[in-house]
């Protein structure tokens, strides 16, 4: 029976070895949480432009993660994109005259949201919008805009 | 018209093939009830086909993660991205890599023992033996192990992709100097739960039952000489890489296609 | 009817045929209670597939099998397999599981068809053993074994649960001489003391001829003669007489059928058109 323990023994390792990876892949990069859910909000918030922001792209303020955009949508009237933005519970207390911006980690990064606190005594709850936004920045167009600028100075001369 | 006669002939014999795999399959998945009762005997295959093959996957994914590592370290470098490697990594591994190879090295490893136990078994008459004393070697033998397969794969693919990972880090953090910080946090911003770490489950679980089900077929259909199992062994590992690489891509379009 | 008991296992207008080949063409067998009987013929004559027929695991052309009053091949998948726990069969080189020992062996069909405690199952077991002289061999493993023993141990698995039938695939074939006589001495033995029906498929006429209790000769897939041995023996049809002395020519022909050779070599030069006809 010596032969047979030994398979057990290795069986329950390999399983345990298994389990673990599981839970290495889940947790530690994949970024299951293990906390209280806090529960979540949405909020809203129009651009003119979203550039190549996606779905499931991260919020932030102040650099830290705060939720992640659940949804894009558009305006048919003021041919303005919506982003459905979904904070994290325990970020109950955004300012509600906070603005978002789309910025681009690195120069060709992911692009994400940052919120910029405001200063407002009331804070943002489900369904509000943000008021103040600020659109992405199109490398194409600052190109564009930067070699016009310098066009245009050279004909004041 | 000898060549369309001959290529008529090819299609019929695989159709059959495949005929007698579907019906082989429907039989072992009948078994599978009792398979899973017979606890010691399942840790036993388990053993055999998972516990055996660790140390294979995780050397191997130990080293494919640092090539990941150092091959996407140059690339992303390049673009002044190189934070980013974590998730380059992650991804590969999780998506793509972990799976596939791990059940590539499986189907070498365990899958071509499997055939060649089975088909040893048919050719010393242990399987007609069996049936003849009113026990069906197709739940007996064959479920218990194809049973322990799916068990065994996405274990082994998780594995692989986490020490990829480690290794990843080794080459990209300790050798190349990117910021652990970032390689984690990037990575952990990027993979999803769901529809990246999960659905590489499915792949691997899906990879399991297919390597290990042509594998189990191919010993059970061999022609029960010593030339006929050799063959079905061999044919177990070619067909058995085959079908990885052509479902990985059917499921891959059906999972990452947004 | 020599033995009295009226036939168990009944062969009636069997026909099988594998590929293009056919093996038997309208076989007729009976084989009586109690008795050992012989089925005796030259390799390839499809003794082996006889036995597969009898234990429903091929299905033949035409014909039926019937054992102890049921026609085997019109059971439903369970009555087959209770059948099949009323017959025990010895295969060729034994056909033990490897990767279990002796004892887990002989164990196998008693526990996977009985709810007796491990210790009934242990004395069962070694009883078992003990009937063929291997009780003390109870811890070795298949590969240990040599082919002798192999058989032995086979054969007490075969009677684990005690079947009325026990089928025996070429029990002799590659034995020596004395391994043989012993596992000859056994089967009637066992014939005997447990009541048994024994059927012996093999080509070992005159190891078998001593304790069978009745002889079928198949050739050319049908049986040429039936009898107790010695009128076997002293048959005088020559294709009986051909097998039992061990004729290397006769009425079974030494050459495979086909074209004579003249054709085969002649027709290569002569045949051209009727070659290119064929191909």
């Amino acid at each position: 029976m010596t032969r047979d323990r030994k398979i057990e023994a290795a069986v329950g390792l390999f399983v345990v070895i298994g389990l673990a990876a599981l839970l290495m892949l889940a947790v530690r990069v994949g970024n299951l949480t293990l906390q209280t859910d806090y529960g979540s909000y949405r909020v809203t918030a129009r651009f003119e432009n979203i550039g190549g922001l996606k779905v499931r792209a991260p919020v932030s303020m102040s650099g830290i993660r705060i939720g992640q955009v659940v949804g894009l949508g558009f305006d048919p009237e003021t041919y303005e994109a919506i982003a459905t933005l979904e904070i994290d519970g325990r970020f109950a207390r955004v300012p509600a005259d906070s603005s978002a911006s789309i910025f681009t980690a690195g120069l060709l990064g992911e692009q994400y949201v940052s919120i910029s606190p405001g200063v407002d005594e009331e804070f943002l709850a489900a369904g509000d919008e943000i008021g103040l936004t600020q659109s992405a920045m199109i490398l194409e167009r600052l190109i564009g805009r930067f070699l016009f600028d310098k066009a245009s100075a050279g004909d004041g001369d | 018209m000898e060549a369309f006669a001959w290529l008529g002939r090819r299609v019929l014999d695989w159709v059959e093939v495949l005929g007698r795999g579907t019906v082989f399959l429907a039989r072992v998945l009948a078994g599978l009830p009792g398979a899973a009762a017979r606890v010691r005997d399942l840790v036993r295959q388990i053993g055999r086909v998972g516990a055996e093959s660790m140390v294979l996957i995780l050397v191997s994914g130990l080293f494919v993660g640092m090539v990941l590592g150092l091959q996407g370290y140059n690339m992303l470098v390049r673009f002044g991205a190189e934070e980013s490697l974590g998730l380059a990594v992650a991804l590969a591994l999780v998506r793509e890599l972990g799976p596939v190879v791990s059940a590539l090295l499986y189907a070498g490893r365990a899958g071509s023992a499997l055939a060649a136990e089975i088909g040893l078994m048919k050719t010393t008459e242990q399987l007609a033996a069996m049936g003849m004393m009113a026990v069906d070697p197709l739940h007996r033998v064959v479920a218990p192990r194809f049973l322990a397969g799916i068990i065994a794969v996405p274990l082994l693919a998780a594995m692989f992709s986490a020490v990829g990972v480690l290794g990843g880090q080794f080459v990209g953090v300790g050798l190349l100097g990117v910021d652990d910080g970032a390689f984690w946090s990037q990575m952990q911003a990027g993979v999803d739960l769901r529809d990246d770490i999960a659905n590489g489950i499915v792949k691997s679980v899906v990879f399991g039952v297919v390597v290990t089900w042509i594998s189990l077929f191919q010993g059970h259909d061999a022609v029960p000489t010593s030339e006929g199992v050799s063959r079905a062994t061999t044919r177990s590992v070619v067909w058995s890489s085959l079908a990885v690489f052509g479902l990985d891509f059917v499921l891959t379009s059906l999972m990452f296609n947004d | 009817m020599p033995g009295g008991a009226g036939p168990l296992v009944l062969v009636e207008g069997l026909s099988f045929q594998r590929g293009s080949r056919t093996v038997f063409d309208s076989l007729d067998i009976s084989m009586a209670k109690g008795e050992i009987t012989a089925v005796l013929g030259p390799s390839g004559v499809g003794k082996t597939t006889l036995l597969k027929l009898i234990g429903g695991e091929l299905r033949p052309d035409r014909g039926r099998v019937v054992v102890g009053g049921d026609e085997v091949h019109r059971l439903s998948r369970s009555r087959l397999y209770a059948m099949r726990r009323r017959m025990g069969v010895l295969f060729q080189a034994g056909a033990l599981f490897t990767d279990l020992d002796v004892f887990d062996n002989v164990a196998f069909p008693l526990r996977e068809h009985t709810r007796l405690s491990e210790e009934l199952i242990r004395n069962i077991v070694l009883l078992k053993l003990e009937a063929v002289g291997l009780r003390n061999a109870r811890h070795l493993w298949p590969r240990e074994l040599s082919g002798g023993m192999a058989r032995r141990v086979a054969l007490a698995r075969a009677i684990a649960l005690d079947p009325e039938i026990v089928l025996y695939d070429e029990p002799l074939a590659g034995q020596d001489p004395i391994s043989a006589g012993m596992l000859v001495a056994l089967m009637r033995q066992l014939n005997d003391s447990l009541g048994l029906t024994s059927i012996v498929v093999t080509h070992d006429v005159e190891e078998i001829a001593g304790i069978a209790d009745t002889m079928h000769v198949l050739s050319g897939g049908r049986c040429i003669a039936s009898g107790p041995p010695e009128e076997i023996r002293g048959s005088a049809e020559p294709s009986v007489r051909q097998f039992i002395q061990g004729l290397p020519d006769g009425p079974v022909p030494f050459h495979f059928p086909g074209p004579p050779i003249a054709e085969d070599l002649l027709g290569m030069a002569a045949g051209g058109p009727a070659a290119a006809a064929r191909a």
